[in-house]
């Protein structure tokens, strides 16, 4: 076999991580790209500050955050303690909660464009039509940005399966629950099994040139469209 | 390097009071940090040569020496490593040594919850166990033989989390995200004393030691700084700090 039974796991669970967190997303960042595109609130720059502050922080620097923030001295822990939850470093939800921050920039940045560039107009029109603000919103805006949403979902998903630095520093490498596929890498190259480290770090290169391409070749339609 | 050479010379001939600085430019196992700082400090004085240091794991420390990192000497986590540039031919034969035997401690933040070390791990009164990867770390390796030899090691497998290395493994105790975990005496004790939390140092005997290797590369066998401070390594001075930070030397 190619990729050993572990590698298989951790391919699973990454892209099972992406896929929640991307989901989350869609839910999460529409209404903030909404708010961002449409308002003219003094807040507008400090929000949209905040939203693109995982583009520039270092991973390590998140994680460690999210890991006393989310321990039972912290404020998010001692939430979810009272919850009944329980903590969520060293879980698959923990991970998805660091993902969520981590990713949120690539899916709020692309959707907000989208919708910064239907402009008025069409809405002002389906205004004068009747239409309420859910209707405008769902029937025109949406449809019109759909080509912003494909692209935001792509990024997202794809930044999520290449997410290392948050991961290691909440995850505790638990295999099947917390070790994705980058963290196993680096175990690899950690431990000298080099030829374990290419097999696996070489699936990880196509496939997210096969996701990026699939992006980009896709590009020109949305000109057209 | 050589080139360098005598430019850092000429820097030597200007600095007041010093014969012949060179500049060493080492690897240091990330679990040696503390003391080695302390070390360096004092050689540094001792001689006038300067000492810079990279900090990481032993694993990438290698493969970065491996591909020409620009290292002089590497004082690693384990005998492995060592033994393998020995080997290839990069690490100098016959500089090797063991400049520092590491002791494990089960670890607590919680100054009360760790008494009697056997009895809780039995008990299992506790949400993670915290421990350093035993594929990479050895003191990983030295926490599943205590686990074994205490026979809990199947109990305590779902509860078990792992760090890549003691560093994080003592970050994931330190800030309670787990009651408790095996990290470094180094990293808990300071002036022979546990100063914080709670811990019970495990015995010797319940794991294979910890021996940490240095090794001096190929690049810095010429480096009167590199050998001076091997040599200094073994000295009582360099010993009595290692001592102090909780590790054991031949």
């Amino acid at each position: 076999m190619f990729l050993t039974e572990t590698d298989l796991e951790a391919i699973a669970l990454t892209l099972r991580l992406a896929s929640v967190t991307t989901l989350i997303l869609f839910a999460v960042g529409t209404p903030i790209a909404w708010w961002l595109a449409r308002t003219h609130s003094r807040w507008k720059g400090p929000v949209g500050a905040l939203v693109a502050l995982p583009l520039v922080l270092p991973p390590s620097v998140l994680g460690f955050y999210l890991l006393v923030t989310m321990g039972p001295n912290g404020p998010v822990g001692a939430v979810t303690e009272a919850l009944g939850i329980g903590l969520l470093p060293f879980t698959f939800w923990g991970l998805v909660v660091g993902s969520v921050f981590y990713s949120l920039p690539f899916m709020v940045q692309p959707v907000q464009n989208a919708f910064e560039a239907i402009g008025e107009r069409p809405l002002e029109a389906a205004a004068t039509l009747r239409a309420s603000p859910m209707d405008r919103f769902f029937s025109v805006a949406l449809p019109l940005s759909l080509p912003g949403f494909v692209t935001a979902g792509i990024l997202t998903f794809a930044h999520t399966v290449g997410e290392f630095g948050v991961v290691l520093m909440i995850g505790g490498n638990i295999p099947g629950l917390t070790r994705v596929a980058s963290v196993q890498i680096y175990d690899y190259v950690e431990a000298l099994e080099y030829g374990n480290a290419h097999r696996l770090a070489a699936v990880l290169l196509v496939f997210s040139f096969l996701v990026l391409l699939v992006l980009y070749a896709w590009r020109p339609d949305r000109k057209r469209a | 390097m050589p080139r360098l050479r005598p430019l850092l010379l000429a820097f030597s001939l200007a600095a007041p009071g010093t014969v012949c600085a060179e500049e060493a430019q080492i690897a240091v196992a990330a679990n040696f940090t503390a003391p080695m700082k302390a070390i360096i400090a004092r050689f540094e004085d001792d001689t006038g040569h300067s000492v810079k240091v990279s900090f990481g794991s032993t694993g990438k420390l290698y493969a970065q020496i491996q591909n020409g990192a620009p290292f002089e000497a590497l004082l690693a986590a384990d005998q492995r490593r060592p033994e393998l540039l020995e080997e290839e031919g990069v690490g100098v034969p016959g500089s090797r040594f063991t400049y520092a035997i590491g002791s494990l401690v089960l670890w607590s933040a919680d100054a009360e919850k760790v008494e009697d070390g056997p009895a809780l791990l039995e008990s299992g009164d506790f949400n993670k166990l915290s421990i350093a990867n035993p594929k990479l770390a050895p003191y990983g390796e030295a926490s599943v033989q205590t686990l074994e030899a205490l026979g809990v090691e199947q109990a305590i497998e779902p509860k078990l989390v792992m760090g890549e290395n003691i560093a994080q493994a003592y970050q994931f105790v330190d800030t309670g995200n787990a009651d408790i975990g095996f990290v470094a005496l180094s990293q808990v004790m300071q002036g022979g004393e546990i100063v914080k939390g709670s811990g019970w140092i495990v015995p010797g005997e319940m794991h294979a030691p910890i021996r940490q290797d240095a090794v001096i590369l190929e690049s810095g066998k010429d480096n009167p700084a590199v050998t001076e401070l091997f040599a200094y390594l073994q000295g009582e001075k360099a010993k009595a700090i290692i001592h102090d930070f909780g590790y054991e030397t031949e």
